[in-house]
């Protein structure tokens, strides 16, 4: 055995990058459960490859076809059924954990310096995750897929001058049709592996810096020497085995609830698989209520509440682009001395507590059709999702903090 | 602040009216997908009364082998074209005729309890009444202005509408009556803004159908609990399958949690 590992070794660095990022990689020993997401959602990732290219392999991307291959798979293949099933309960499941993960890095301070580039690199695989969705959730051809990108792809034709010429470039036709399936098929192949690239990325740039924690404390400027080596800061732990045995435990309760989903809710009441798109794309019946799928409904929730100006409905989309654009800035917004919400202040409490009420409060509203009372509401919630961001320089700056202790707490 | 208090719990209200129609409070059907001969029957109602018009093209014939019949009862009970037993339930009714004989093409329903729900189908068939203005003779309480006739007329017979009269005040019902003259002498004393609106309040029988009202809803709930049978075949298999992979992982994941335990003894 480790003849052969001799000899691999001479020739690719296995070992090397083994010890670098799992036996050698040092953890800070204080992660909670909110350290869970991470790995989560690479599993989840690596569930959406491996059961999107099975259901590749059985649906046709043809707008006479597509509806029927889904249908196909959830009667005629064996655990075809499974694989679809997998596939639309992880695209939630995706979304789910990778909020829990951003919310992490929010109360612990890990988009803050030196991890700046590693959040960044966090958000354009956010942007990747929205693009893929996207384009996924045309392919099953129903009544909501279609309908829901006629309204996004419709936001694209209110850029002003081109806009026109945009959405038709997008769609490749006037309207969302059979050209349009069969480009956003081809993309929804491809996004996954450059989000599969950016997650490898992400996690260079994790291993670069070190893993931030509960604590908010940079190990690594910490004291030396633990059991494993003299040299590894104190209040570091190998990542394997003590982090993998750890995540195995994660996945595994993860697991139960996401099976318990896909075999007893996969529709999830509605909210993962839309009652409308079990009905065939229909362009000439536009259904009563076109709502996206849940996890993009904080963002049209704010696309709606901006009313047109200018007979245009570009400030709306302006306001929704923005309010994923501004994720990019965070490092740069906050401007208190210590990273944790452990020893932060109450203005970030309060001001972290509403953001997440904010949120959910917005993705509720976009699934409601609008009226005048919840327009207001989606209004009101918009300014406080800007406000938490905008006015982080001031109350970041003038919150009451408690001192940072030199060691990372159990 | 009060204002806002107001503007929040109106918003949280749930969304009462989602469709047309759907004001309309959907009776229970208490689809029971154990009950193989239920759904057996749903089935020879479907081709006898539904397959004329509607096709559930995403079920072979050969699906009903599940639920307990053989290919012989298959092809003697079931397939009137001569269609092998692999086939998909299709039927000879173009769109384009469907379309011009009722107005639209007849769906397919092979998803039909997906998109709508089991207790809406049981419902829908059994909210038919007489109506004169309409095309077919009928309209339906659930699907207003529906142009679907009721196929199921010579089981159930022919009811007529019992109305009765609403009075709006701002939007909000202040009032109901059996007769117009009623609510209109009612809602003259009203201000604001009123209007009196006609209701289906209930059925009456014209005349009565080869079955009683209760065996007609036992008919209506065999459909319904066919087409919640055929919209996901395989959801009892699912569910079954679900225990046992749950049962594994929770084992696994106490494991998993004792193995974590003791790697962690010599972390302090």
């Amino acid at each position: 055995m480790s003849s052969m590992m001799e000899w691999i070794d001479e020739r690719f660095p296995l070992t090397k990058v083994w010890n670098e990022h799992l036996a050698q990689y040092y953890a800070p020993k204080n992660f909670n459960s909110w350290y869970f997401f991470g790995s989560l959602a690479l599993l989840v990732l690596v569930n959406q490859i491996g059961t999107g290219v099975w259901l590749a392999m059985a649906y046709k991307p043809d707008a006479t076809l597509a509806f029927g291959s889904v249908e196909y798979i959830m009667r005629d293949m064996d655990y075809g059924w499974l694989l679809r099933y997998m596939h639309s309960t992880g695209a939630s499941a995706f979304f789910i954990v990778v909020y829990l993960h951003m919310f992490r890095g929010l109360m612990y301070g890990s988009y803050r310096k030196p991890r700046e580039l590693l959040w960044i690199i966090g958000v354009i695989i956010y942007l990747a995750m929205m693009a893929t969705a996207f384009f996924g959730y045309l392919l099953p051809w129903g009544q909501m897929s279609y309908w829901g990108a006629q309204v996004i792809v419709n936001l694209f034709s209110a850029v002003p001058v081109v806009g026109d010429d945009l959405s038709v470039w997008i769609r490749g036709d006037y309207v969302i049709s059979d050209a349009t399936l069969n480009r956003f098929f081809a993309l929804h192949f491809l996004l996954p592996f450059i989000l599969a690239a950016l997650v490898f990325i992400h996690i260079v740039a994790l291993h670069k810096v070190g893993s931030n924690n509960p604590d908010g404390i940079e190990i690594k400027k910490g004291p030396k020497g633990n059991k494993w080596s003299p040299d590894a800061p104190a209040d570091g732990i190998p990542f394997h085995p003590y982090y993998t045995v750890k995540d195995i435990f994660g996945v595994g309760v993860f697991l139960i609830l996401f099976c318990a989903v896909i075999f007893f809710l996969p529709d999830m009441g509605g909210l993962f698989l839309e009652p409308p798109n079990f009905e065939p794309a229909n362009p000439l019946k536009t259904p009563e209520h076109i709502a996206p799928v849940w996890y993009f409904t904080p963002f049209y929730a704010m696309l709606r509440a901006v009313p047109p100006m200018f007979n245009s409905q570009f400030p709306g989309v302006l306001v929704m682009f923005a309010a994923i654009l501004i994720m990019f800035f965070l490092p740069w917004l906050d401007r208190s001395p210590v990273k944790s919400i452990r020893y932060k202040g109450p203005l970030f409490k309060i001001a972290l507590g509403i953001f997440a009420v904010t949120f959910v409060v917005l993705a509720y509203l976009g699934l409601q059709p609008a009226t005048p009372a919840k327009t207001l509401l989606a209004q009101i919630f918009t300014a406080l999702y800007f406000a938490f961001f905008l006015l982080m320089p001031l109350y970041s700056k003038i919150d009451k903090t408690k001192p940072v202790p030199e060691r990372v707490t159990q | 602040m009060k204002r806002l208090i107001a503007v929040i719990a109106m918003a949280l209200l749930p969304v009462a009216a989602l469709a047309s129609g759907a004001e309309v409070a959907l009776e229970k059907a208490n689809v029971d997908l154990h009950n193989e001969a239920a759904i057996q029957r749903g089935a020879k109602y479907f081709v006898n009364y539904c397959l004329g018009c509607h096709s559930a093209k995403y079920v072979r014939y050969k699906l009903f082998t599940k639920v307990g019949l053989t290919d012989d009862q298959i092809k003697q009970n079931l397939i009137f074209d001569g269609s092998k037993v692999h086939a998909h339930m299709t039927n000879a009714m173009s769109s384009e005729y469907a379309a011009e004989a009722f107005g639209a093409p007849a769906p397919d329903l092979t998803l039909e309890d997906r998109v709508r729900g089991a207790d809406w189908v049981y419902t829908y068939l059994k909210s038919f009444y007489t109506d004169l203005g309409r095309p077919t003779g009928v309209n339906n309480t659930v699907f207003p202005n529906v142009g679907m006739p009721n196929v199921l007329w010579e089981l159930e017979g022919i009811k007529d509408p019992v109305y009765r009269y609403e009075v709006l005040e701002n939007g909000h019902v202040v009032a109901e009556f059996e007769s117009e003259e009623e609510a209109d002498a009612k809602a003259k004393t009203l201000e604001g803004d009123v209007r009196v609106e006609k209701v289906v309040d209930s059925f009456a029988s014209r005349r009565p159908g080869k079955l009683t009202a209760g065996e007609f809803d036992q008919v209506a709930r065999d459909l319904a609990t066919y087409l919640a049978y055929i919209g996901e075949p395989v959801k009892l298999e699912r569910q079954r399958l679900g225990v046992w992979v749950l049962l594994f992982l929770v084992i696994f994941t106490v494991l998993a949690y004792m193995m974590k335990k003791e790697w962690w003894k010599d972390v302090h």
